[in-house]
């Protein structure tokens, strides 16, 4: 990997996607895309349906492999060359769109099934449950506020309550990036705002990215802001910045 | 901490363990008695045991993984292949042609020398070993590339089917060395014990029966393990899983591999309680049954498994017995019963009967 690529001021980037190309059968669905992200920063990327979120998404996190391009991590690493589980170990985190939690498995369990821990069979196999890791995963459940549902079947949770469990599984992983797809959708407006509260206090010791269509939501998150149009980036600032410019009201904000 | 033996668990083992103590006793007495167990019943009853074996090793990979073998009657079948083979040894020159170190089939078919893969089967340890190796082997180095290429729901169905009946086709061909169609028998003892001897028969039966129970703990243990919440969770969001780090297909060769290992032994166990192993053990129909089981008595909660199994073969012997023509309606309709009426199978029925836990309910923030 050359050092001139990652210039002076992008090695600071704990995540810098530079030049990524990804098409479906000849539709360009990532274009180009290059972005930097340094570490504890909380962004929001935005862009209207098919603007590429989810796939730069799957890029990083290894689920989908660029067809050019590099996802360069922490200066050193490049992500496209290694798969999910690779890429999570590494410390990135991602929730998904659709809240997707073990559904036959308690509250306690996927925390329990998150937290961070070798991940190999045979550590696994022989793992016993300590005290220690009783102890984490209620700190867990409190921060997410579901100790009380603890022995509960997570598919019993409402939409709401899921998000929030994946939210926790997510940081269970203590990972040094999150990816957080739509994490508002299904949630109502207190619960909106109490997310945007979570998110900016993980934001700081770890890094934050997420996708959102909520205008609202994103203004809480009172961070930088992507515009993603067409693959590639359209817009970066504030987001009283970006929305103030043509291109992306034409895209985006007007319709 | 899940309890290793729970409830269910526990009340099956205890009944094992009753039947493997009170059939053997029941033989010996007296023929007048009207609870005179006929001695040729005891290894019948090995072989349902047997069978329940199986059903617990498909569960194991089904039930909680959700790998769907539809390939499992192969591993049982190597299994069964590998102890065969050691009983044809075993016979040495007390075979129609006498000759120590060759079997009747290869004789016949004239044969000169043992071929290199029937070399080390005179003895008893060796076979025990590679009728759980070579279905183990098997099972890795397939599963390993259909795992990692992420082959899963209904291709890998599929796949598992082919690899049955492309054994099968292997096994029929006398050139395979294998005794093709008419596969291994004529078997005469085990360890120095005749195997028509009423206590050779009790001694295979009760250890059919510890092989049962050994391996019901055993897939036990793995599933209330954490790997074995891995495995739901893999069944459940495979994706989510992957993205907390999860090697998946790692856990998914794992436990395709454990289960394979098992039906191997059920295989050893089964083929000198029933004198024969050839290759009709290959056909996918096989397979197909050892499913019907599982859904039979309940996916992916072991016990069901064998329950499952011993009620459809048990129905089975009826059947064919009586009404020869109906049992592969009887078969079918069962399947579709479960599907649309029993989707927990027997044991999801009897939690649906059983009064529910007051449970608290569940306090729901705004």
């Amino acid at each position: 990997m050359s050092t001139a690529l990652i210039g002076a001021p992008l090695n600071a980037a704990q995540l810098y996607l530079d030049g990524v190309c990804r098409s479906f059968d000849g539709f360009k669905a990532i274009n180009g895309l290059s972005l930097a992200v340094a570490k504890g920063e909380l962004r929001a990327v935005i862009g209207p349906n098919g603007a590429g979120k989810t796939t730069m998404m799957d890029i990083i996190t290894g689920k989908t492999r660029p067809d050019e391009g590099k996802v360069i991590w922490n200066g050193d690493t490049d992500l496209t060359k290694i798969d999910e589980a690779g890429v999570a170990r590494l410390g990135i985190g991602r929730k998904f769109q659709k809240p997707t939690v073990f559904e036959t498995h308690s509250v306690e369990d996927n925390i329990r099934l998150a937290l961070k821990a070798p991940r190999g069979v045979f550590p696994v196999l022989f793992d016993r449950r300590s005290a220690e890791e009783n102890r984490r995963v209620t700190e867990y459940l409190d921060r997410i506020r579901l100790t009380h549902l603890r022995a509960e079947t997570a598919a019993n949770l409402s939409h709401g309550q899921k998000q929030w469990l994946e939210i926790g599984m997510l940081l269970a992983q203590e990972p040094q990036l999150l990816l957080v797809d739509e994490p508002a959708a299904g949630m109502t407006d207190a619960e909106t705002m109490e997310t945007a509260e979570l998110l900016k206090s993980i934001a700081g010791e770890r890094t934050v990215i997420v996708v959102e269509h909520d205008m609202d939501f994103v203004r809480a998150l009172n961070c930088r802001v992507t515009v993603l149009h067409q693959g590639s980036v359209l817009a970066e600032g504030s987001l009283d910045h970006v929305s103030a410019r043509d291109d992306v009201i034409e895209v985006y904000l007007g319709r | 901490m899940t309890r290793l033996i729970d409830l269910r668990l526990g009340l099956f083992l205890a009944a094992l363990f009753a039947v493997t103590v009170l059939a053997p006793l029941a033989t010996t007495l007296p023929s007048t008695s009207a609870l005179n167990l006929p001695s040729y019943l005891i290894p019948l009853m090995g072989k349902y045991l047997c069978y329940a074996l199986l059903a617990v090793a498909l569960d194991l990979c089904w039930g909680y993984a959700g790998i769907l073998s539809l390939g499992h009657g192969a591993f049982f079948a190597l299994g069964g292949y590998a102890m065969g083979m050691h009983l044809m040894r075993e016979i040495g020159a007390r075979g129609v042609y006498a000759n120590p170190e060759l079997p009747d089939f290869m004789v016949f078919l004239g044969w000169t020398e043992l071929p290199w893969f029937w070399y080390g089967f005179d003895m008893f340890w060796f076979a025990a070993v590679m009728a759980l190796l070579v279905p183990g082997l098997l099972a890795f180095v397939f599963g390993w590339f259909a795992f990692r290429s992420r082959v899963s729901g209904v291709y890998l169905s599929i796949i598992t089917q082919a690899l049955t009946f492309a054994l099968l086709l292997a096994f029929f061909r006398n050139d395979m060395g294998f005794g093709g169609n008419n596969g291994l028998t004529d078997f005469r003892d085990v360890l120095g014990f005749s195997l028509s001897a009423p206590s050779t028969r009790i001694a295979l039966f009760v250890l059919t029966a510890v092989a049962l129970a050994g391996c019901m703990l055993l897939a036990r243990a793995i599933t209330i393990s954490k790997a074995g919440k891995v495995l739901v969770a893999v069944r459940d969001a495979e994706s989510r899983t992957r993205f907390l780090g999860y090697r998946v297909e790692s856990y998914s060769v794992f436990v395709f591999t454990v289960s394979a290992m098992m039906a191997g032994l059920a295989g050893a166990l089964y083929v000198p309680q029933v004198g024969i192993i050839n290759p009709g053990e290959f056909a996918p129909a096989n397979s197909i049954e050892i499913v019907v089981w599982v859904a039979l008595g309940g996916r992916g909660t072991l016990v069901g498994a064998a329950i499952g199994a011993l009620v459809v073969v048990a129905l089975k012997s009826w059947l064919t017995a009586t009404f020869p023509d109906l049992w592969l309606f009887a078969l079918g309709g069962l399947f579709i019963l479960v599907t649309l009426a029993l989707p927990n199978g027997l044991l999801g029925l009897l939690d649906r009967l059983k009064p529910r836990q007051a449970k608290p309910a569940a306090e729901v923030p705004a």
